[in-house]
């Protein structure tokens, strides 16, 4: 037996909205002008949310956060295309995303201020599951949303996301591995945004893409410009269709760039090459797509104006609500340890709220 | 009314709930096909096909990590780690998602699902084959931790392992697997989470243990009531997380003696808590110290050696004569 080869892969990339704005009119989805904008607007709304809290952390408004600046072209196109019954399945850098499924505006304020009422959907039926904070455990979790759509007849996809640094994790694995081998109706796309804290892409992995680590797995995978959300467009409803038809998971690798630091609580000035964000700024979103909806006479500077003025009042009214005082009682943890009765908890809840009464309403003194 | 092994009593709460519940299924390794190492699935899926009895790729995180996605979408998922000691792979599962979601949303989102394992030693296995880690399970708040001590409330804690809202781990003491039998009633049965059993009243001292421990314990107090006429109550835990502290308490209020036995090693386990209890409960009732039977705080040494380390019905019986004698 002579050695030959046995397994040949190839790796697409898609880019169907360059860098300028410039469209490849082969592969331009030719979405009707009213979906395009309604794009547009959630990408300025997750951008502008973005800043606005980045303004509160640093005067001490909020606690530290994830920034989301830069990737909204992955997850507000996804978001659009996913049907109501589809599981979106978060990391935490899917702010747009999670926008257009429903989430309200205050509801990262909340999170990210340490209160779990930031988790607490208007509606369970909005299916968006919290922020998951230890990566990569959020795609197993996806491939049992999507098992179960497919056990109980629904027609459903869980679409999950996680980033470049979660991919050398064992669940990113794991979870592709069950999915491939279950054909379970989910779409797994890495956000690459080049940096996992302080660890760029390089160091993170020696495959030459992040997407053809689903060939190893057995399912087909794409390397998308994550910056173009036309060319997310393309690609997740090929992956949505590609699992309602019963075919199987997709593994799509969304290539961005992480234009702010990991969370407030770190510089990157100490890790990166303030050369590399600059020229990172050029090929931004936001961008593109104005430069696009301008060439389509779709946009122009007052529209721009008008739709700054209006994103800044809708955070505005989130922020006015978020720092209204609430009245959350202090000893909701108890409520929810088990949806069974148990009298320890009794007990120690009696003795939390004499606690909290003995400190008299005060902040606590830990020394 | 049958007379049935643990092995069995199990495999039939798994086929009953199945029964009764469509959106019950089991998943783990080797549990089709093969009915599970020790068998516990078997025929399952030939009874309940592919779909409901999944034979898994083998990785014990994403068994857990698909069981709470499918337990978000309504289904009722009953995993199985094919032994203790390959559970905790999946630990970070657990603890970061598992026992947190309900507190997490707020009660939006819960994960009924089972995790089941097979524990203890005493089945001269290989190394990680022989643990009895209850407490790593026990100490993370939203955890459910039972374990059956035989076929009949091995069967009806199961079963009510899978209509519960939260996670348990069922913890299945595997040195009983087949050690014996018992009556079981044909017709579902189920006995309450988060409560212990006296299985026999006394007056003069309090057992209590759970587990594959039950055997040791009720084979002593056997001994020391016959040779000397004491009257002991024996209580089974059933459920180490929630503890039913009520029911030791009370007992030890009226005994004023009390030994515990714990498979486990000794330091950070259940008979430290239980111990702890007491001691904030009813400290003024006690007559002697609180005595523990217990593994000792090493590496479990492989089955050659184990014999010894393993609480045996001579240590307990001699706990029990000491506790009575100070």
């Amino acid at each position: 037996m002579p050695r030959k080869p046995v397994a040949k892969f190839s790796v697409d990339h898609l880019q169907v909205l360059d860098e300028k704005g410039v469209v490849d009119a082969k592969l331009d989805p030719n979405l009707p002008d009213e979906r395009l904008l309604e794009m547009y607007r959630w990408m300025r709304l997750a951008r502008e949310l973005d800043e606005r809290m980045l303004k509160l952390q640093r005067q001490g408004r909020l606690g530290t956060f994830p920034p989301n600046t830069g990737h909204e072209a992955v997850s507000v196109p996804v978001a659009m295309a996913m049907g109501p019954k589809d599981w979106f399945v978060g990391a935490f850098r899917e702010t747009g995303g999670r926008l257009v499924r429903g989430e309200p505006l205050t509801s990262p304020l909340y999170y990210y201020n340490g209160w779990e009422e930031g988790n607490i959907l208007p509606d369970p039926a909005l299916r968006l599951t919290p922020i998951s904070v230890v990566i990569g455990c959020q795609v197993p979790h996806a491939v049992g949303l999507a098992f179960a759509s497919r056990y109980l007849k629904e027609d459903a996809v869980a679409v999950c996301f996680i980033g470049d640094g979660g991919t050398s994790e064992g669940d990113f694995h794991e979870g592709l591995n069950f999915a491939a081998v279950w054909k379970a109706p989910v779409v797994t796309i890495v956000q690459n945004n080049q940096w996992a804290i302080s660890i760029p892409r390089s160091a993170q992995s020696a495959s030459q893409t992040m997407a053809q680590k689903g060939v190893a797995f057995g399912m087909p995978c794409l390397q998308v410009d994550g910056n173009d959300p036309l060319a997310m467009w393309v690609a997740i409803n090929e992956a949505l269709d590609h699992a309602r038809s019963g075919k199987g998971p997709t593994l799509i690798e969304a290539v961005t760039y992480r234009l702010m630091m990991h969370t407030t609580a770190d510089d990157p000035k100490k890790y990166r090459d303030e050369a590399e964000e600059k020229c990172a700024w050029e090929k931004e979103p936001l961008i593109r797509f104005r430069a696009y909806l301008g060439a389509r006479g779709l946009w122009d500077d007052a529209k721009e104006a008008a739709l700054a003025a209006a994103v800044k009042d809708q955070v505005e009214q989130a922020v006015r609500t978020f720092e209204t005082p609430n009245d959350w009682a202090d000893d909701t943890a108890f409520d929810h340890v088990y949806g069974t009765d148990h009298p320890h908890l009794h007990e120690q809840r009696a003795e939390f709220l004499a606690n909290v009464r003995f400190d008299g309403g005060k902040e606590a003194d830990h020394g | 009314m049958a007379k049935l092994t643990m092995v069995q009593a199990i495999n039939l709460a798994l086929a009953q709930e199945m029964e009764q519940d469509p959106t019950v299924l089991v998943l783990g390794e080797d549990i089709g096909r093969d009915g599970g190492v020790f068998r516990v699935t078997d025929g399952l899926l030939e009874k309940f096909g592919s779909e409901r009895v999944l034979d898994t790729p083998l990785a014990e995180s994403a068994i857990l990590g698909t069981s709470i996605g499918m337990a978000m979408a309504g289904l009722r998922p009953v995993c199985e780690m094919q032994f203790c000691g390959f559970s905790y792979l999946m630990m970070g599962q657990f603890e970061a998602h598992a026992t947190r979601m309900r507190a997490r949303t707020h009660g939006q989102i819960t994960l009924p699902l089972v995790v089941r394992m097979p524990y203890g030693g005493g089945v001269r296995a290989l190394e990680h084959h022989s643990e009895s880690r209850e407490a790593m399970w026990a100490h993370l708040p939203g955890a459910k931790v039972v374990l059956p001590s035989g076929p009949r409330n091995a069967r009806a804690l199961l079963a009510a392992a899978i209509r519960d809202p939260d996670p348990v781990v069922f913890m299945e003491p595997k040195h009983s697997y087949r050690a014996f039998r018992e009556e079981v009633p044909d017709e579902p049965e189920t006995m309450p989470i988060g409560k212990a059993q006296v299985v026999q009243p006394g007056t003069d001292l309090t057992l209590v243990s759970w587990g594959a421990m039950m055997r040791p314990t009720l084979k002593a107090a056997a001994e020391v009531a016959e040779k000397r006429g004491a009257s002991l109550e024996i209580i089974d835990m059933l459920t180490i997380a929630p503890l039913d502290a009520h029911t030791v308490t009370e007992s030890v209020r009226r005994t004023g003696r009390c030994v515990v036995v714990q498979e486990a090693a000794r330091s950070f386990g259940p008979s430290s808590e239980i111990t702890a209890l007491i001691n904030d409960k009813v400290f003024l009732h006690l007559e002697a110290p609180v005595a523990r039977v217990t593994g000792y705080d090493v590496v479990t040494p492989y089955f050659g050696r184990e014999k010894h380390y393993i609480p045996s019905a001579g240590r307990v019986a001699r706990a029990i004569e000491q506790t009575l004698d100070f």
